[in-house]
């Protein structure tokens, strides 16, 4: 692995004189957090190994105001959104991918009307995209060739914007056993993370979310766990450390398996 | 005409006036919401209806009570075709006004109803197995106990009763067979005066009941046989994960990031009194909020795939609606009784809706993925946070310092803005 990943603000871009295709919405999970980093790595890698021109915002990136909206600070939010939009219209985005539905919908849905209108992706739809156009190829499947795959379908990808096939997609590149769970698409089951529920004790219950939606991966005994949130990644990978069973489950972002497939 | 049917046609009047008055009781409750627009995309809105309202698309995950359900809804709509004839016969003084003019086509007709009625009599009792005896989950949850019970239980054991009726009416009219009821003329007395009299009482009593059943609606949670239509077609069409930009808020962050606001303005309406952030009270509620609780039928789904409810948290959606109905029926009421002014310092948040309650959410969209009427739960949750954070603020101790993250840090955690692009040399 490079020491340094070759990746341009949209400053450094401006500078150069060039405009990227496409900006890549890190979010704070994947800026900050050590584990979504690697998913950011991984989105990285799939971005230059396809010569896709894209830039980041870096230090000008902010948090969406997604968890202040969902917690019910409306003001935070919109002060969030409204300099957020002022950064990206200042660059003249036009299309975004990000690493986060979370991120995702709040661009996608909750910008338009306060001015900011961008074409907006997740990253596994750009995945999708990526391979429809036979830019990345995966010989036999690599490391993931015959396991078990269960795909945890992310509230914000997929009730929040019926996104549910793009993930599945990709997953059947990696020429694995793709197994759903009882509760999968419309019916899946959230991780616990969403509404801000990530950044809070939960309220007094009998059990935690995580532990009881883990439970519906172990049921269909995979060997990887996929998911496509980095909230839901540590819901799902505490998950599985509360069964003890991180020896023998993994859980990985789509992006992640997809570079380790192809080894890019 | 007799004396029957002057009095057949003054209870018909009476219950048709009685049911209006409710009716309009409803409707004016749901104008105590707040206006929302939803008079867009109408091909959308009709198709919508008529997709999950009068096509039950939203049913079909949960194909056992589907069927069910299939059954009782095709009999309800189908055998109140026959009603016509029992209003014409009911007034004129006539028996079977249509039998003449239909011919074979009457027999046909009636026997498809007969197979109806029994369809939807067996469906109701399987109904009334599955909520006493078998004791399906989600009609155990707290909410359910008391009135809520009752009113499924009073509503299918009629529901039995009336198709009973009617079978055994056509059963008792000598001149007749039919599919299934012949096979209850057996245990019908064969004397013709008596049968005469089975025959007009359940008559009576099967009309009866239907018009009583009518006004029994506005105080059911069975009213979703009306209410499922205007709900279906306002229903929200955007996609799930969009919750509103709060306009109110919009202007005054417009005002603080926009160097050119003058900030001594005066407002579009100076006299207009200022409205709450979020709702404490359904006054706060869109009038589609309102509405959506009215259709409400109590079905559980909603809470039975809510991720705190499955954990045993305290938030159940279906309570949050039958909250905001009990509420609206209350405040309604008071104020119908002291003036439109009159407030009963009683609050939906605090005294039906606990702050616990509205925290558990995780905003996952399970309730609203999850309604056959396509009811949306999750606003009110939403929108009640933020009475809670912008009107009190109060919120859990580690959602504040979340908020003060993200406006002084830029992201939830207490990280430096400035490493926010570390990552890209850590690889």
């Amino acid at each position: 692995m490079s020491a340094h990943l070759n990746v341009k603000t949209m400053a450094q871009c401006l500078a150069a004189g060039e405009t990227p295709e496409i900006l890549f919405w890190v979010g704070c999970a994947g800026s900050f957090d050590d584990r979504a980093k690697k998913i950011t790595n991984a989105i990285v890698k799939i971005l230059n190994h396809c010569n896709i021109k894209f830039a980041v915002l870096g230090t000008e990136e902010s948090c969406t105001g997604d968890p202040a909206k969902r917690a019910g600070n409306e003001f935070l939010f919109q002060m969030q959104a409204m300099m957020n939009i002022q950064v990206l219209n200042g660059y003249e985005v036009k299309k975004i991918v990000t690493g986060c539905p979370h991120c995702f919908n709040t661009l996608k849905n909750e910008y338009p009307e306060l001015g900011g209108n961008y074409e907006v992706m997740h990253h596994t739809q750009l995945l999708e995209q990526l391979f429809k156009e036979g830019k990345i190829q995966i010989k036999g499947g690599g490391e993931f060739k015959g396991k078990k795959i269960t795909f945890h379908d992310p509230c914000y990808l997929g009730r929040a914007n019926e996104v549910y096939e793009a993930p599945r997609e990709v997953l059947q590149k990696l020429d694995s056993e793709l197994v759903e769970m009882k509760r999968c698409k419309s019916k899946g089951l959230c991780c616990g993370a969403g509404g801000a529920q990530m950044f809070k004790e939960a309220e007094h219950g009998n059990k935690e979310i995580n532990v009881e939606r883990t439970e519906d991966a172990l049921e269909v005994k995979p060997n990887y766990i996929a998911t496509g949130c980095p909230f839901c990644n540590t819901m799902m990978t505490d998950g599985v450390k509360n069964f003890n069973k991180e020896n023998e489950i993994k859980v990985l972002d789509i992006a992640e398996m997809i570079v380790q497939a192809a080894d890019l | 005409m007799g004396i029957s049917n002057i009095i057949f046609a003054l209870v018909l009047i009476g219950a048709g006036v009685l049911f209006t008055i409710n009716i309009r009781k409803i409707i004016s409750n749901i104008r105590l919401g707040k206006e929302v627009d939803r008079s867009d995309k109408k091909s959308d809105r009709w198709k919508t209806m008529i997709r999950v309202a009068l096509g039950q698309s939203k049913m079909t995950t949960r194909p056992f009570a589907a069927i069910l359900h299939l059954f009782v809804y095709a009999g309800f709509i189908l055998i109140n075709i026959e009603m016509l004839e029992i209003v014409i016969d009911g007034i004129a003084g006539t028996h079977r006004v249509f039998a003449p003019f239909l011919g074979d086509f009457y027999y046909f007709i009636i026997n498809f109803f007969e197979v109806l009625a029994l369809l939807v009599a067996l469906s109701c009792i399987v109904f009334l197995i599955r909520r006493n005896f078998k004791k399906v989950a989600r009609f155990q949850s707290p909410e359910l106990k008391g009135w809520a019970f009752k009113d499924a239980n009073i509503i299918l054991f009629t529901e039995v009763l009336l198709m009973s009726a009617l079978l055994i009416m056509n059963a008792a009219d000598p001149a007749y067979e039919f599919v299934i009821s012949k096979n209850l003329k057996g245990i019908l007395p064969s004397d013709l005066h008596t049968l005469h009299v089975i025959e007009q009482s359940a008559w009576w009593f099967h009309i009866l009941g239907v018009l009583a059943f009518l006004n029994y609606l506005p105080y059911s949670k069975h009213l979703h046989i009306i209410w499922a239509f205007p709900n279906t077609f306002f229903s929200n069409l955007n996609p799930k994960g969009r919750l509103t930009n709060m306009e109110s808020v919009t202007r005054e962050v417009k005002l603080m990031l926009d160097p050119n606001a003058n900030p001594y303005a005066q407002p579009a309406d100076a006299n207009a009194a200022p409205q709450r952030f979020g709702v404490k009270d359904v006054t706060d509620l869109t009038w589609i909020n309102i509405m959506n609780a009215y259709t409400c039928t109590e079905c559980g789904r909603c809470t039975s795939s809510c991720p705190a409810n499955i954990t045993g948290k305290k938030l159940s959606p279906r309570k949050v609606m039958m909250d905001v109905r009990d509420r609206v029926e209350e405040l309604a009421e008071a104020k119908r009784k002291n003036g439109k002014d009159f407030h009963d310092g009683k609050f939906l948040l605090g005294d039906y809706i606990t702050d616990e309650e509205v925290w558990a959410c995780t905003s996952c969209n399970a309730c609203v993925q999850e309604c056959p009427v396509n009811i949306d739960p999750l606003s009110i949750i939403i929108d009640l946070r933020r009475y809670l954070v912008m009107e009190e603020s109060k919120l859990p101790a580690e959602l504040a310092g979340m908020a003060t993250n993200i406006e002084n840090n830029q992201a939830p955690w207490q990280f430096s803005p400035a490493d926010r692009f570390n990552w890209a040399n850590e690889a």
